[in-house]
Order: C-alpha cells, then structure tokens, then sequence
C-alpha cells in the first residue's frame, strides 16, 4: 500500500511537471487547440455574470433547467426541437395566452450547392413551429427559388442563416455540418459540374 | 501489479485532466446576449438576457415578431424608460405576465465592463467584428 502511494505521488509530479514544462515550450501539443470551457455553469461562474451581484445567485442554474431535456453535443448541450417534440417543454405561442399554436408549414427547400459537400436541405415545419413568416421573409430571404445569394463565409459572419445559427439556434461545428448538409449529391454530379462549369 | 499499474495509469489521468481542466476559462451560456449599449455610461451592470430561459417557455416569434426584438445583440436599443412604457421586455416583464422591473440587479447582473455580445458567436471566437 505504501508502494503503491509513493508510485502515485511520483506520477502525480512527474504528470505537474511534464504538463509545467510543456507549457513553458514553444513547441506545446496542440498548440491552436483551446480546451473546451466547462457548459452549463451556474450564473455566478460563468464568466459573464458578477459574482458580486447579489441578483446574480437568484438566477436559475442552467443545469437545472435542461434536467430531462434531449440532450445534443452542441451549444448548449440541448436539442431544442426534440424537446419540443416529444413535450419535454411546450414554449407558449403567445405572451399571454397560452391557447394559440403555430401554424406550420411542410415545405422543404432543396438548395444545391458547390463543392462536394451534401445539398442543403431547409426544413419550414421546425422553423415555423418557433418562428412567424415575417422573422424571415422578406428581411433575411426573399422567398423565390435561386433569389437569396449565400455562403458559408456569410453565414460565419452573421448573415442569413447565421441570424440564428451560431448565436441562439444550433452553432456551425463541424459536428453540425450535416444537419443542413443533409442529401447526398446524385453521383458524380460534382464532377460533371466542375466540368460543365455550372 | 496489473492493479498497481491501473491505478498508476489511473493517478496519471487524474492528474493530467486536473492540470488542463486549471486553465480553462468559464464560458457563459450559449446564446446568452450581453447589452451594454448604455449600461457602462449610466454605472450599472450591463444586462444579460438568458435566451435558454425564454426559450423554454416562449417562442422565437413571440419576441422577435410580436414585440418586435430585432434579431443581434445591441441592436434594439432597448432603454428602461422604453421598458416602463411596456415596450420589449416590458411587455411581459410588468408584474403580470412575469415579475416587474424593480429587481434591477437580476438583468443588471453581469460584469461591468463586458462588450455587448451573443455568447457561443463565431464573429467573437474569431475577433470579426460585426457588420453593421
């Protein structure tokens, strides 16, 4: 048992200071890779809420509040639309009646795109089971087919569906691409694209 | 000593997620959005608006339809005498849909200082600014 702590505590110094020393070095592992801050913290240790703020520790823990949603790799660890699905939240249509429901629409758009990546699909019955006409169309999409330029860069930036996507709904990760990069290509259609110069 | 290296294996493991957990940095919620358009000049903690907390019980459309929240943050101007007069979060925050404006430091209550911001944002991650 003895042995046994010693040869802990050596790893344990040998693990501080191989870390220790890898920090001071120019050549670090993974050197542009920052580590992924802890989710879901209560208010006064996220970072953005003042400890010091005595409203600060009435706010409501995150984690508390996602106890029994579905749950999803991204953002904030919470799949939304599955929650609203299968009425683990029912989020009110109305700010003070609680009667009126969405209208949805069941219409997918199909946008072809460059590259190899998959097509996009947009699925209106999700969007409209959170969001009126008016949020989109016409301010961010103009609704006619091929109206509506845009690029992944844009959408990094903030623009059309970066609006939502990468502030509030699901985040452009590379764990997120085929979310909306969902039908695959007939085959060898980027090729023939490439070569028809389409 | 298959035990002891497990254990030696399992010290290492300990230690090495010990060591990097150290230097990480807390990170707010996803979505959360910091508005500081005036809060920094008028001495208070600038606001910050939970949008998990909304979203569980309301919409997108409610807010940013109905009451007119345009979608970025600090692009609303959003002042406490607007809100008196039951515009934006006055609307529902008026003692009748949900608790009244008088609990200053609960939307006052982040870091003074803090840029106006959507957490979780590329634009930050990337240090882009913003197109106006």
């Amino acid at each position: 048992m003895y042995k046994l702590s010693v040869l802990i505590l050596i790893a344990s110094i040998s693990g501080v200071f191989s870390l220790v020393a890898s920090a001071d070095s120019s050549n670090t592992f993974n050197r542009m890779l920052k580590p992924q801050a802890p989710a879901n913290l209560p208010p006064a240790e996220d970072g953005l809420h003042d400890p010091d703020n005595p409203g600060t520790h009435m706010l409501q823990p995150p984690k508390e509040a996602f106890e029994g949603l579905v749950k999803a790799k991204w953002g904030n660890k919470v799949d939304w639309i599955k929650s609203i699905k299968t009425k683990k939240i029912s989020p009110r249509h109305n700010a003070s009646d609680a009667a009126p429901k969405p209208i949805i629409m069941n219409l997918n758009i199909v946008r072809q795109v460059k590259g190899s990546m998959p097509d996009v699909v947009f699925p209106h019955d999700r969007h409209t089971l959170l969001l009126a006409c008016s949020n989109c169309h016409t301010g961010i999409f103009i609704p006619q087919k091929g109206a509506n330029q845009m690029s992944m860069a844009a959408i990094m930036l903030g623009e059309s569906c970066g609006k939502c996507h990468g502030a509030v709904a699901f985040p452009i990760t590379t764990s997120t691409c085929k979310l909306c990069h969902s039908k695959p290509k007939a085959k060898n259609s980027v090729l023939k694209r490439s070569v028809t110069g389409s | 000593m298959v035990i002891k290296q497990n254990i030696l294996g399992l010290g290492v493991i300990l230690i090495s997620l010990f060591t990097m957990m150290a230097p990480m940095k807390a990170q707010a919620e996803y979505g959360d959005v910091v508005i500081n358009n005036y809060a920094d000049a008028a001495e208070m903690r600038p606001a910050v608006f939970p949008h998990w907390f909304h979203r569980i019980r309301f919409n997108c459309s409610v807010c940013h339809a109905d009451l007119g929240f345009k979608f970025g943050a600090g692009k609303n101007e959003i002042t406490m005498a607007k809100i008196i007069e039951g515009e934006f979060c006055g609307a529902c925050h008026n003692g009748e849909i949900a608790w009244s404006i008088e609990n200053c430091d609960v939307c006052h209550s982040g870091i003074s200082g803090t840029p106006t911001q959507v957490k979780g944002s590329p634009l930050r991650a990337s240090n882009i600014a913003a197109p106006k």
